[in-house]
């Protein structure tokens, strides 16, 4: 996990700095899930948004990653599944997915996939797919406070970012006070 | 930041990673499972870390895809820890693990509430978040008040709002009750004055889904989202942090503005921003179905964009344009960038070329549908598997709705079957069966190509299967042709016939048709019949637009289909309209007409006359009509081997009254007719035992007469041509297409008819056998400048040729033992009975020329009926009717018939069951006689303006 380090927005053409950023919100895009899959079809995170049994699970995850691991660079970041549109973006070696409507807005969707791996950016510094393997509760944390209901909730990345850092400290301030009461306990019974 | 902050959690995840294989891992996994498991059973000693530690691991194994069916109880319970920390992790955990339906979940409501309704605004958030992403309908009845409170309370910092937004739209969808709309659409109201851009979105997205149930409720709430998109569009007051690569949180802009300013740039991130909003707007252009001037402007623009290098836009463009295409009547732009449409199907990219076929089958019309289908049929030499079947299936639908001509569709299907067998389903090929059967013009052509594509060395089975069945059917009319005598044809679809894969054991399907064979060869003079060509398919659905509107496509696609269909419906070629019997078409194998008996049902020709006229379709009419045409002209001897006869009963009721009135003018081609409904009352008013039609024309009128004498087999009748008019009737022609069971002579028909004369033209009828087929007078004349053609059926029927005859009980009885051998007598029960009493009954046989015989059969509610019948083959052969009724249940009986020739039962069975499933209309009170008296002109009111009609049945 060292040296082998490679930054999921290092592809980007684009700068982020300075650009807050924020993407357009429009018709009810109801998501229907999200999936992040590494190039060599490893699961880095899944979220569900509608009540997919645990099988279904695991067939939705086989199919969506044998269609978008497929597909060759230059190609448009939108594939038919089942009727639905998956809308997916690669970053470095990890695969963004999200499944969306028919009649959805494909761009708006790839602007939340942005919005999240640049919240995520910021937050690892530099992220690259090792943080989301050992941190891949964080990124859950992160995704939560973009997404709920399949919805966008916050378009603006220092407001989730300024969440996320409060969460922490939440529980670091609780971990301190677990720490202190047992060198506490641990004096009172030495 | 690599550690996640858990020693144990990163220990276990390092080693996954270091796993060589699946089945290492698997080890790994099943031993961190065990080891939870343990803990778990002796929770006392587990710490709150500990605990959370185990869950997230839980979360892990999950994630990479194994089943974790055990901790959810402990993963729950978290939720209801004191602490932060382990609150959060059960809240996330829960909503990543579980799913709304799980029971674990119900446990917990409780907690959730007090969470929610508490002062803690972090734990109010976890709860939002959690309901939000896995309430179901329990966690909406009890929740949904606390979380509206929230969402309007002015106490409430927006992080809370902004997710009891959410929150509340999660339950709404779960169960709309819980929003009760007089309440809250001022609320909505005032919501949307919220300054707070994140409140605002989650906001918003709850408010499209309020209004796409009631748009009416928060009708209020117009004004105000007017105003923030002006807001937006104007980029007014919108703080720093909401502008994406400098674009104001877009929403929706003044589309004009939109529509002329958007260009393609360079930054990726800000093109799509502003895109995103651009097809917004365009989705409300086409709402809104703004005047044709903005909707070039957005075709104008959509051209640009699938013309450009970024896929994305290649992608939306073809989209949006196969959107505009359902809404509004672009159609002619859109053609105009058909060239680059047709390059897209060439793109490298699936996707792309999704929507392309898609696009290009939905702007498919005549005037295009030879250029895209051909298109179509070479994509399909590259195409991947993934997108034959539906390529083929919308290559098949577009030749078959829009062909220039038929050959052409003949062309069209053969070469899908030549290059994407596999991908052709049956109906296809079927539907090219039916088209050539139902129209002879293409017979030899379809022959001849079938013929052709047999030469080739590799033959897809259907291809094997689709020219047996042309070439069976239509071979002969090659005859002369250099390689196509019936030897040279046989041998060729022999060779290739093993390449053809049965259904079932080679062994068993050649001993089933050899004994099918040798039981075909044994009847006799049947046999020819059962050789004969197969008669025209009654007009059906289109079985393949039927499957495209089954099959999965997205929602843009079946509104297509949809919208297609309704253009049609009115085209001969896909009669919608109809009831789709037996949607597809019997001749899946070409061996099983050998099991079907012929049944001849006369109800095509009726079907089609009760049809309203054809229209013609608006854009593309054309060669649509004259298939039309084609198609309607009212065929007798419709063969129906798959529709039992009680499918029709209304047919039936025609045909009865065609044969019981005297009289019965009848289908008309379909395109001129302008008074069915009057026609069809003319079937039913009884007119003695003549048999006359008039037709009138505006400017002539001809009378066709028929007198007729019977005895045994044979008939001698007389047709009698009257010209009513002042000039004198050209080119007359008359022909006889007599069934394969009457031999028929004409003798011969005078070239003119003299204004106001009759003529007079004697036919003579033998009766070879049984057979309930009728024949047809084939009549022309040319009046004036016009041509005018008619078919007319004739009186000849199966009941003709009976002679009601008397027998004793003694005479009767060893003849009813006699015959009881398989075939030769016929017992069915025959249900849909119009329920009749006895004596009706008695007197439909008398009618019939079946002599009913009282007293044979003892039980009243039976009853016995003999009668002989003549032809050249059976000369005069015994038939013995017996029917069982029930009194309860009068609408079905038992039906027995006997003879000596099987066939000649099964005929008359069909003929005495054909008319009970219906009653006539008129029921002659008196049976005529076989032998008619003379005289026609006895003028029946005729009401046609077309001078299209059919004469029939006669007692």
């Amino acid at each position: 996990m060292h040296g082998k380090k490679k930054n999921l927005l290092s592809a980007e053409i684009v700068s982020t700095a300075g650009e807050p950023s924020k993407p357009e919100l429009t018709s009810a895009t109801a998501i229907h899930f999200v999936l992040l899959i590494s190039r060599q079809g490893k699961v880095r995170l899944t979220k569900w948004y509608n009540p997919y049994p645990q099988k279904e699970r695991s067939k939705v995850i086989k199919e969506v990653s044998t269609l978008v691991l497929t597909r060759g660079p230059k190609m448009c970041n939108f594939v038919d599944w089942h009727g639905y549109r998956v809308v997916y973006k690669r970053y470095a070696s990890l695969y963004f997915c999200m499944c969306i409507d028919a009649a959805d807005n494909e761009l708006e969707t790839l602007q939340i996939i942005h919005h999240f791996v640049e919240i995520l950016d910021r937050y690892f510094g530099n992220v690259c797919e090792l943080d989301l393997i050992f941190n891949f509760h964080k990124a859950y944390f992160i995704l939560d406070e973009v997404l709920i209901a399949g919805e966008l909730q916050e378009s603006n990345k220092k407001a989730v970012l300024r969440l996320i850092t409060t969460q922490d400290n939440l529980v670091e301030a609780a971990k301190e006070e677990a720490s202190s009461l047992r060198n506490i306990i641990a004096q009172a019974t030495k | 930041m690599a550690l996640s902050g858990m020693r144990g959690l990163s220990v276990f995840i390092s080693d996954i990673r270091n796993c060589h294989n699946k089945e290492q891992e698997r080890l790994r996994v099943d031993k961190e499972l065990g080891n939870i498991r343990t803990r778990f059973k002796n929770e006392k000693g587990l710490s709150p870390y500990e605990k959370k530690k185990y869950v997230w691991k839980m979360l892990y194994i999950y994630m990479l895809g194994y089943d974790v069916d055990f901790g959810h109880m402990e993963t729950v319970s978290l939720i209801s820890a004191p602490k932060y920390p382990e609150k959060q992790v059960g809240y996330i955990v829960t909503s990543c693990l579980l799913n709304e339906n799980n029971d674990f979940l119900r446990m917990v409501i409780n907690t959730v509430r007090n969470d929610i309704i508490g002062r803690n605004e972090t734990y109010q958030c976890l709860a939002l978040t959690m309901v939000g992403n896995i309430g179901g309908k329990e966690f909406s009845e009890s929740l949904a008040p606390d979380v509206q409170k929230l969402l309007i309370s002015s106490s409430c910092r927006p992080v809370v709002r902004k997710k009891a937004a959410l929150c509340l739209l999660r339950l709404y969808r779960k169960n709309p009750d819980v929003v009760n709309i007089d309440g809250w659409s001022d609320r909505m109201a005032q919501l949307l004055d919220e300054r707070d851009l994140g409140v605002l979105t989650s906001v918003m997205s709850l408010f499209v889904s309020l209004v796409s149930n009631n748009a009416e409720a928060y009708w209020n709430c117009l004004p105000k989202c007017v105003r923030i998109l002006e807001r937006m569009a104007r980029n007014q007051d919108i703080p720093q942090e909401y502008t994406y690569y400098g674009i104001p949180s877009p929403w929706l802009q003044v589309l004009q503005r939109i529509l002329m300013g958007t260009d393609v740039v360079k930054n990726v991130n800000k093109n799509n921003a502003s895109h995103a909003v651009l097809f917004e707007a365009l989705a409300l252009v086409m709402h809104l179905d703004a005047e044709k001037e903005m909707m070039s402007q957005c075709v104008a623009l959509l051209g640009k964009f699938i013309a450009v290098r970024e896929p994305n836009i290649r992608y939306l463009g073809l989209e949006n344009m196969s959107r505009m295409l359902l809404v509004t009547d672009v159609q002619d732009i859109i053609k105009r960038h058909q060239a680059q449409i047709i390059t897209s199907l060439k793109d490298p990219d699936i996707s792309i070329r999704r929507r392309a076929l898609d696009l290009l089958y939905g702007m498919c019309d005549v005037t295009n549908a030879k250029e895209i289908v051909e298109e179509l049929l070479q994509y399909l030499n590259t195409a991947e598997f993934a997108m034959r079947e539906e390529l083929s299936l919308k290559a098949a639908i577009l030749a078959e709705k829009f062909a220039p001509d038929l050959s052409w569709y003949v062309d069209v299907i053969l070469q899908l079957i030549d290059k994407a067998g596999d991908f052709v389903s049956d109906d296809i090929w079927y539907r090219v069966v039916q088209f050539v059967t139902n129209n002879e013009d293409l017979q030899p052509y379809a022959a001849a190509k079938a013929r052709e594509y047999l030469d080739k060395p590799a033959l897809h089975e259907t291809m094997v299967k689709v020219s047996a069945y042309l070439l069976g059917e239509y071979g002969h009319l090659l005859a002369r042709r250099p390689g196509c005598s019936p030897k040279e044809l046989f041998a060729i679809i022999n060779d290739k016939l093993p390449t053809v894969s049965y259904e079932s054991y080679i062994d068993v399907e050649i001993q089933q048709r050899a004994v099918e064979y040798f039981e075909l060869s044994r009847k006799g003079a049947a046999l020819a019949d059962v050789l004969a060509e197969m008669p025209k398919f009654p007009e059906r659905e289109s079985a393949l637009l039927k499957k495209a509107e089954d099959a999965e496509v997205d929602t843009a696609e079946q509104s297509a289909i949809k919208l297609r269909s309704q253009q049609q419906t009115s085209s001969a070629i896909v009669v919608a309209d109809q009831p789709p019997v037996n949607g597809s078409v019997p001749a899946s194998n070409h061996l099983t007409l050998v099991k079907m008996p012929s049944q001849n049902i006369t109800e095509e020709s009726n079907v089609t006359y009760e049809e309203p006229p054809v229209e013609i379709p608006k854009e593309n009419g054309a060669p649509v009509e004259v298939e039309s045409k084609v198609e309607n002209i009212p065929e007798t001897n419709i063969e129906s081997k798959v529709e039992p006869p009680a499918a029709h009963p209304a047919s039936q009721a025609d045909l009865l009254a065609d044969l019981l009135g005297p009289l019965a003018i009848e289908g008309p081609p379909a395109a001129v007719e302008q008074n069915p409904v009057q026609g069809l009352e003319t079937n039913q008013s009884p007119v003695g035992d003549l048999a006359l039609a008039t037709l009138e024309d505006q400017s002539n009128s001809v009378q066709i007469g028929l007198k007729a004498e019977w005895r045994a087999h044979h008939g001698r009748l007389v047709l009698f041509l009257g010209n009513k008019n002042t000039a004198p009737l050209l080119s007359v022609q008359a022909l006889i297409l007599p069934p394969s069971h009457l031999k028929t002579e004409l003798s011969s028909v005078p070239d003119t008819v003299p204004p106001r004369a009759q003529v007079q033209i004697p036919l003579e009828v033998v009766n070879l056998r049984a057979s309930r087929d009728v024949a047809v007078l084939d009549f022309s004349y040319t009046f004036g400048t016009s041509l005018v053609n008619v078919k007319l059926r004739l009186p000849v029927v199966l009941n003709k040729f009976l002679q009601p005859i008397t027998l004793s009980p003694e005479e009767f009885f060893p003849q009813w033992k006699a015959l009881n051998v398989q075939n030769l007598k016929v017992q069915e029960v025959v249900k849909g009975v119009k329920p009749l009493p006895l004596p009706e009954i008695a007197s439909l046989f008398m009618s019939l020329h079946l002599a009913v015989a009282p007293g044979l059969d003892n039980n009243l509610n039976n009853l016995v009926a003999c009668t002989t019948f003549f032809s050249e083959t059976t000369r005069a052969m015994l038939c013995l009717v017996r029917i069982e009724t029930d009194p309860q249940d009068r609408t079905q009986l038992r039906l027995t018939v006997a003879s000596g020739d099987q066939y000649l039962t099964f005929e008359l069975k069909e003929y005495i069951k054909e008319h009970l499933i219906d009653i006539p209309r008129v029921q002659a009170a008196s049976p005529p006689v076989p032998v008619q008296p003379q005289l026609p002109p006895a003028a029946v009111p005729a009401t046609y303006n077309d001078p299209g009609a059919m004469l029939a049945g006669l007692l």
